[in-house]
C-alpha cells in the first residue's frame, strides 16, 4: 500500500506559469481568515493490465487514469476555497493488484467514518462498501457501470458517478428510435458484463418500440490480432459472425472487455452501422466533447495530465466536484450528514452538460445526459428531444423508480 | 422592389417630412455587432432595417463584445488567439489588436474607457490593460472559468463571475483586491449592476436562478426562480441580462428554455416569458430602448423584442454560434 498527498492549489500555479504569465503582475490574492481543511481518500486498487488486449496501438492505458481527474478538480476546489478558507487535501492510497483491500480500508476508516472516492470495480466496491466501519462513510463510486450495484447490490452508502449500463443502452436506443432505425441484430460477448449489456439492449427494445431481428452470442479468440496477418484472418471472421437470414438496420454490439467489437465496423455482411460498446457508444465523457463548455474543462484537464480526459477522468472529476458542493456550498463535513444531503432537493452539480446533474433517491445513481460519440465526434447526446418524463427528462435513461430494485428511497 | 415603393410614398409626404428624410439620410444608422464563435467574423447589422452591412473577419474565436464609452470602437475577445480585436464602428475595419494574455472570453470597460478589464478563462484571472498603450496595468487572480464582468457606474467596482467556481468576485480598482467572494448558484454568467446602482443581478446558468447581491454588504438579499409551464426545470439557464431605463423591468435571456423572462426588478416577480429562438445567452437593448435584442446560439439568429409589447416581432440570420451583441447608436 502506498500513500501520495496531492497537495491542491500547484495544478493551478503551473498552469499560469505554463500560460507564460507574468507572476509579477499577479496582485496577491486576499489574505486568509482562518482555514479549514478537508481530506477526501482516493482509493484505488491497480488490476493487473494486459496492453497486448488492446485492439488499436492508438489505445493507451495510462496509470494515472481517473486519479488526474480528481487531481485537478481538487486544485479547482482550492481555487474557490482560497476564497472562502477551505482547503481540501486528497490522499491516495493504493492498493496493489492482489493486495489485501479490506484491510487496507479498515486502516483508513478506523479513524472513523470518511468522505472515499472508489477508483474500484464491482466485487472491491462492495467489499468496501460492506465493511462495518465503512457503515457511516460516504463512497462516490466513479468507476463502475454495474447495473446490478444500482439494483440488487445497492448500499445506502454508495453514490455512483457514471451512467449504469442500462442508462447506455437506453441513450443509444432513444437516438436510434428517433433515426428510425429499429431493426437491430444484437452480437453479444463471452463475458458475464456482456450478459447485462444484452439483456439491457433487449430492455431498451422493448422500451422504445425497437425489434430485435437477430441475437447471437459471438466468442473470437484474440490470439492472431497483432500477428502481421491479424486484418486477413478478421476480414474473414467478422462477415461470418455477422451474416444473418433477415435484415437488420444496426448490429447492437455487447463487448464491454473490447475482445472483437472494434473489428465490426467495415468488416459486417451487410452494410450496416455498429453501436453499442463499439462503434457509436455511450458514455459520460470523451475527450472529444466539447459542448456547453466542455471545451473548457478539456483544455484545462490536458494542462494539468499531459492528454485528453476519459470517462474515468471525469468520473474522478465530478466526484470531487461533488463533496466540494457538500461541503463549501452546504457547509457540511460529516459523511453522513453529506449522504443526506446529496440525496436532496438542495443539491446539484455541473458537469458540462448543459444542465444541473441531481441523484436519483431511489438508487443513489447521478442522473445526467449521456454522450453518443465516435472516437473522434460527439454525435448526439440524450435524452433526445420528444422523449418525455413527469419528473425529469434524464429519468427516461436507465432504471426509473417504479422500475428500481434497490428502493433507497423507502 | 419593396425599397423602390416605399421611395414612391415618401415623394408624396410633405416637405416638412421630407426634410427630416434627408437628415435621417445623413447621420448613420445605430448598428448591431455580433460576435459569431464558430465562424471567428462579427455580423455587423443595421439598426433600423436589421439589413446585413458586413462581415468582419476576426481572429479565432471571437465571444465577448463590448462598444467603447465613446462609441468609437467595438472591442471582440478572440479567445483561442488570445488578443482584443479592435473594429473601428466607422470604417468597420479590424484597426488594432491587444494582447490579452490566454483565452479572452469576455471584456468590459472602465466608464472614462481608459481601461479593459477581460477575463482570461482559462487562467482563472481577470486581466487590466490600459487601452491607449494596450499595456498590462495587474492580473488579479479569481476563480475558475471567469466569465462575465460588471463595471459599476462609478467605475471603483469591478465583478467578475467564475462559472466553475460559482462566485462574484468584487475588485476594488484602487488597490486591485478581492475584496468579497459571494457563493451563487451553480456556473454564474453575467454580473449586472442595476440602473441605480443599488443592486447586482447574478445569472446562474445551470442553477437556474438569479442572485440579487447587495453590493455594500456584499450580501444576497433575494434569489430569482423561473418557473416554466410546460419546460423542465433542467432547461432553465439563465445568463443575459438587462434592466429598462427607468430600472423598473429587467429582461433575461434562460438559455435552452428558448424564452427570455420579464422581471418585476423591485417585486422579483416574473411577469412573462417570451418565446425566442434557441438557447438565447446574450442581449442588448436598441439606442433608444424601444427594442430588445436576444443572441441565439443553437438556431444563428437574432430575435427582435418590442420592449413596450414585450413581444418578439422578427428574427434576422447572423453567423454561426452567435456568441455575444453590441449596439453603436
Amino acid at each position: 500500500m502506498t500513500v501520495r498527498r496531492a497537495a491542491g492549489g500547484i495544478g493551478l500555479l503551473t498552469l499560469a506559469v505554463l500560460a507564460g504569465v507574468s507572476l509579477a503582475l499577479v496582485a496577491a490574492a486576499p489574505a486568509r481568515a482562518a482555514v479549514r481543511s478537508f481530506s477526501i481518500t482516493f482509493l484505488r486498487k491497480t488490476y493487473h493490465f494486459n496492453k497486448e488486449v488492446l485492439p488499436s496501438l492508438l489505445e493507451t492505458h495510462p496509470a494515472d487514469l481517473g486519479l488526474s481527474g480528481s487531481e485537478e478538480a481538487t486544485s479547482e476546489l482550492n481555487t474557490a476555497g482560497r476564497f472562502i478558507g477551505w482547503h481540501f487535501t486528497l490522499d491516495v492510497v493504493t492498493v496493489p493488484d492482489g493486495g489485501n483491500l479490506a484491510a487496507a480500508a479498515r486502516r483508513l476508516l478506523a479513524r472513523g467514518p470518511r468522505v472515499i472516492i472508489a477508483d474500484l470495480k464491482a466485487n472491491d466496491l462492495l467489499t468496501l462498501a460492506d465493511l462495518p466501519a465503512a457503515r457511516n462513510a460516504l463512497i462516490l463510486d466513479m468507476r463502475t457501470i454495474d447495473d446490478s450495484l444500482r439494483q440488487q447490490q445497492c448500499r445506502a452508502n454508495v453514490f455512483h458517478i457514471l451512467p449504469s449500463q442500462a442508462m447506455r443502452t437506453d441513450a443509444l436506443a432513444q437516438y436510434l428510435v428517433w433515426k428510425r432505425w429499429s431493426r437491430w441484430f444484437i452480437i453479444q460477448g463471452p463475458t458475464s458484463g456482456d450478459a447485462v449489456y444484452a439483456a439491457d439492449i433487449r430492455r431498451s427494445a422493448a422500451r422504445y418500440g425497437a425489434r430485435v431481428v437477430a441475437d447471437r452470442t459471438y466468442s473470437y479468440n484474440p490470439g492472431s490480432r497483432r500477428s502481421d496477418t491479424g486484418y486477413q484472418q478478421i476480414q474473414t471472421q467478422m462477415p461470418l459472425a455477422t451474416e444473418v437470414s433477415g435484415d437488420y438496420d444496426v448490429i447492437f454490439v455487447a463487448d464491454e472487455t473490447d475482445l472483437f467489437g472494434d473489428y465490426l465496423p467495415y468488416n459486417t455482411y451487410a452494410a450496416r452501422p455498429v453501436v453499442g460498446t463499439q462503434g457509436l457508444v455511450a458514455s459520460a465523457w470523451t475527450p472529444a466533447y466539447q459542448e456547453y463548455a466542455a471545451l473548457q474543462m478539456q483544455q484545462r484537464f490536458d494542462l494539468y495530465a499531459h492528454r485528453g480526459m476519459t470517462e474515468r477522468d471525469y468520473g474522478g472529476w465530478l466526484a470531487v466536484r461533488i463533496i466540494g458542493n457538500a461541503v463549501m456550498r452546504a457547509g457540511l463535513t460529516a459523511p453522513l450528514a453529506m449522504r443526506k444531503y446529496l440525496r436532496s432537493k438542495g443539491f446539484l452539480v455541473a458537469g458540462y452538460k448543459g444542465q444541473g446533474l441531481t441523484f436519483r433517491p431511489w438508487d443513489n445513481q447521478l442522473r445526467q445526459p449521456v454522450l453518443l460519440s465516435t472516437p473522434l465526434m460527439t454525435v448526439s447526446m440524450s435524452p433526445q428531444h420528444g422523449f418525455l418524463h413527469p419528473g425529469y427528462t434524464t429519468d427516461t435513461l436507465g432504471f426509473d423508480e417504479p422500475e428500481t430494485k434497490c428502493n433507497l428511497g423507502q | 422592389m419593396q425599397s423602390w415603393t416605399m421611395m414612391g410614398r415618401r415623394a408624396a409626404l410633405p416637405l416638412a417630412a421630407l426634410a427630416l428624410c434627408a437628415l435621417a439620410a445623413q447621420a448613420r444608422a445605430s448598428e448591431l455587432f455580433v460576435s459569431n464563435e464558430i465562424d471567428d467574423t462579427v455580423t455587423v447589422l443595421n439598426g433600423q432595417t436589421y439589413q446585413k452591412i458586413a462581415t468582419i473577419p476576426t481572429d479565432e474565436r471571437p465571444r465577448g463584445i463590448y462598444a467603447s464609452p465613446d462609441h468609437k470602437y467595438v472591442l471582440v475577445c478572440d479567445g483561442d488567439s488570445s488578443n482584443i480585436d479592435v473594429i473601428d464602428a466607422r470604417t468597420l475595419k479590424v484597426v488594432r489588436r491587444i494582447e490579452t494574455g490566454p483565452d479572452p472570453e469576455t471584456l468590459a470597460m472602465s466608464p472614462s474607457g481608459d481601461r479593459v478589464y477581460v477575463s482570461n478563462e482559462n487562467n482563472a484571472l481577470v486581466t487590466v490593460i490600459d487601452f491607449a498603450t494596450g499595456k498590462w496595468i495587474k492580473q488579479i487572480p479569481v476563480g475558475i472559468e471567469p466569465e462575465g464582468l460588471a463595471v459599476s457606474a462609478h467605475g471603483r467596482t469591478v465583478v467578475v463571475v467564475s462559472e466553475t467556481t460559482s462566485m462574484a468576485h468584487f475588485i476594488d480598482t484602487r488597490t486591485w483586491r478581492v475584496v468579497a467572494n459571494i457563493l451563487v448558484d451553480t456556473r454564474p454568467r453575467i454580473a449586472q449592476f442595476t440602473r441605480n446602482q443599488r443592486y447586482l443581478w447574478v445569472s446562474s446558468e445551470v442553477g437556474g436562478t438569479v442572485s440579487v447581491i447587495d453590493p455594500r454588504t456584499h450580501r444576497i438579499v433575494h434569489v430569482i426562480d423561473f418557473h416554466i409551464p410546460g419546460v423542465d426545470r433542467e432547461y432553465i439557464g439563465p445568463v443575459g441580462v438587462r434592466f429598462t431605463p427607468d430600472g423598473r423591468t429587467a429582461f433575461v435571456a434562460l438559455g435552452r428554455a428558448n424564452r427570455v423572462a420579464v422581471v418585476d426588478a423591485q417585486t422579483y416577480e416574473v411577469e412573462k416569458y417570451i418565446l425566442v429562438g434557441q438557447r438565447p445567452w446574450q442581449i442588448a437593448f436598441s439606442p433608444g430602448h424601444r427594442r430588445l435584442f436576444v443572441v441565439n446560439g443553437l438556431t444563428n439568429d437574432v430575435t427582435i423584442i418590442d420592449v413596450s409589447s414585450e413581444e418578439a416581432v422578427r428574427s434576422v440570420p447572423v453567423g454561426r454560434l452567435p456568441w455575444g451583441i453590441a449596439v453603436i447608436p
